[in-house]
């Protein structure tokens, strides 16, 4: 169909012109790509607009009379009322903070790191360790998810290796205590198990202090070490990039210039990897807040709620809890989440804008 | 003289050895999971690190074939993937062809449609899809499983840029010969957009194959499932109680076994396809 439908319209018609008849191919071009966007983007955001101010149960079709509209109740429950609602909620926007804290800083690094030395000149097998540290990023999320089940099982391969220096591994999957807790208590501060009053008596949206500062559980710290292996590899490319555009004359002028090594990073080539030192700390930062593979095939959620995140969370409350208004209506605050990422990353990048379109053309 | 000698080989030598360890940390996990695969359960759970099976054995693959519809969820991925990569690589072509290159009215308005499709988060978007294919009476279909996705705005930007990049002086000398827009698409751009095309059909084919969380919210009857909705479901299911990791662990090395081919034959094209899926954002 869509091969035959662009020839046909070129055929030049007696009566024509020519600036009409590139409209209609230009349109008959984007036509297949149009209505699929149409139908499975722009439709979809506007029908769960309307869907989560209702508490359609997904029997029949949500446009029916019969489906109770309720506002914008399905948003201020996640807010304002106390409840199950709210505190599943608050409690996985606490869990991908966490998450998100110790992502992006941890493969940012990685990435850079691993990209300088890469593309140290001295060093051969370049395009070898290319490949092993993106291999990775290009696999299956659930069938490396699996492996890392399996790596830390409680008799997994991380627990015998940490055996090897006598070291007692915790049960990585069913350890729901903060690592913020466990930190606090270790340094003798708070007593994990009898927190002070002060902060379990109260806090804000539902969850205690004592909550809102549980750090990371133990079974989140493994999520965040699968997604730390798997996304290096990819920003280390946009990293190596980069430096492959310094000019080796720079560093050779920081060089007779009498400037060591970590100087010429210094002021030379952390300079002109802003820009791309911003472009990955953004796409983390976006992409952080919408984990959902692994935490769908590792851990559900569990233990004790501690690897909720909202994208599992509003998955949980649709398909399984059957409520189709309060998922979506997740969706929508944690879209809000992802847009105000994104706009803050258009304004911290907006010097660069011009350079790049310049690049591009 | 001498000291900055040795100096460089003490740096080179810390070098090596940075990315060495790197190098065991990044794929030492592929080694444990083909090992694994091929060993019993008594041994996979008691060494677990060791890369030889002690004794080597198939139980494990016998078993996800036999215990499990495995066969059926490959070929469903082999079908869905080559649907989907197929249906991207000629639409995302043919749009950003005409973006590229047809002055048609509204194309600027649309182009800017694209970009800002291509920030929506996909994960936002999942609930949503299911009420659409829901309300279509497409869900529990194949045609949910490709036809949402067979349209990629990132795609369509790669294409764009690089038919942009191509001088059009070609393009002229096929119209004034008298080819239509179509012809000069298909038989003349086309043909000189190969780097481009390859790129396309490998991310299409990678994102496509490992795709996981579309298939949850447009299908649910088991005989429609994919190798990662299937695997995911060995997981968390009834089989995922037990360990049973050699059976596990066998079925996710036949997922990444295909793309890990890809990426050895193709390096390249994934590399530029990363770089390019940096220059969209």
């Amino acid at each position: 169909m869509a091969d035959t439908a662009p020839a046909q319209a070129t055929r030049p018609g007696p009566r024509l012109s020519a600036a009409v008849r590139e409209n209609i191919a230009g349109w008959l071009f984007v036509a297949p790509a149009v209505v699929i966007l149409g139908l499975f983007l722009l439709l979809p955001i506007l029908m769960a607009m309307w869907v989560s101010l209702t508490d359609w149960n997904g029997q029949g079709s949500p446009f029916r009379s019969s489906v109770p509209f309720v506002g914008m109740e399905n948003y201020t429950r996640l807010f304002t009322e106390d409840g199950l609602a709210r505190q599943d909620f608050m409690t996985s926007i606490r869990n991908n903070f966490y998450y998100v804290a110790l992502v992006v800083p941890a493969q940012t690094a990685l990435a850079l790191g691993l990209a300088l030395i890469v593309n140290s000149r001295l060093l051969k097998g370049k395009t070898f360790f290319r490949a092993a540290f993106f291999f990775p990023s290009v696999t299956s999320s659930v069938a490396i998810s699996v492996v890392f089940l399996f790596i830390f099982a409680n008799s997994g391969a991380v627990t015998s290796l940490l055996s090897l220096f006598g070291i007692d591994g915790p049960q990585w999957f069913s350890d729901s205590r903060g690592v913020l807790h466990l930190l606090l208590g270790g340094l003798g501060l708070v007593d994990p198990d009898n927190p002070p009053a002060a902060l379990t008596d109260g806090g804000p949206f539902g969850l205690s202090w004592w909550e809102w500062l549980s750090g990371p559980s133990v079974a989140m710290c493994t999520i965040i070490m699968l997604v730390v292996w798997t996304t290096s590899g990819t920003f280390m490319l946009m990293f190596l990039a980069a430096l492959q555009d310094i000019p080796v004359a720079l560093e050779e002028a920081g060089m007779l210039d009498g400037a060591g090594r970590w100087q010429r990073f210094r002021h030379i080539t952390l300079p002109l990897l802003k820009p791309t030192l911003f472009l990955v700390l953004t796409l983390g930062l976006i992409a952080t807040w919408q984990v959902f593979d692994q935490v769908y095939v590792m851990s559900q959620g569990n233990p004790a709620k501690t690897t909720l995140t909202p994208a599992f969370l509003s998955y949980q409350t649709a398909f399984r809890s059957f409520e189709y208004g309060s998922g979506t209506a997740i969706s929508f605050v944690l879209f809000a989440i992802i847009v105000v990422l994104a706009l803050v990353q258009r304004w911290v990048m907006r010097d660069r804008d011009p350079a790049r379109r310049m690049r591009r053309s | 003289m001498r000291r900055r000698d040795l100096r460089s080989l003490a740096s080179t030598f810390a070098g090596y050895f940075v990315l060495v360890f790197f190098a065991l940390i990044f794929l030492y996990p592929f080694v444990i999971q083909v090992a694994n695969s091929f060993k019993t359960e008594p041994d996979a759970a008691a060494n677990a690190l060791s890369p030889i099976p002690h004794p080597f054995t198939t139980t494990g693959y016998e078993k996800v074939f036999v215990n499990t519809d495995l066969p059926l969820w490959l070929g469903n991925s082999v079908l869905v993937t080559v649907m989907v990569t197929l249906g991207r690589v000629l639409l995302c072509s043919m749009a950003g062809y005409a973006l590229a290159r047809i002055r048609f009215r509204g194309r600027k308005l649309l182009f800017s449609a694209v970009i800002g499709v291509m920030a929506v988060p996909p994960v936002v978007l999942f609930v949503p899809k299911f009420l659409v294919l829901n309300q279509f009476g497409l869900y529990d279909s194949y045609t949910a499983l490709v036809l949402p996705v067979i349209v990629d705005a990132a795609g369509i930007f790669i294409m764009k840029q690089f038919f942009e990049s191509i001088p059009v002086s070609v393009e002229e000398a096929a119209r004034i010969d008298g080819a239509g827009v179509w012809r000069t698409f298909w038989s003349v751009v086309l043909p000189m957009a190969r780097p481009a095309l390859i790129t396309l059909t490998i991310i299409s084919f990678q994102g496509s194959w490992n795709e996981f969380a579309h298939t949850l919210v447009a299908v649910q009857s088991p005989d429609l499932f994919t190798l990662p909705r299937g695997i995911a479901d060995l997981v968390s299911g009834s089989l995922g109680k037990g360990t049973q990791y050699p059976l596990k662990l066998g079925a996710a090395a036949l997922a990444t076994i295909p793309v890990a081919i890809l990426f050895v034959v193709f390096q390249r094209y994934f590399v530029r396809g990363a770089n390019e899926g940096a220059e969209k954002g």
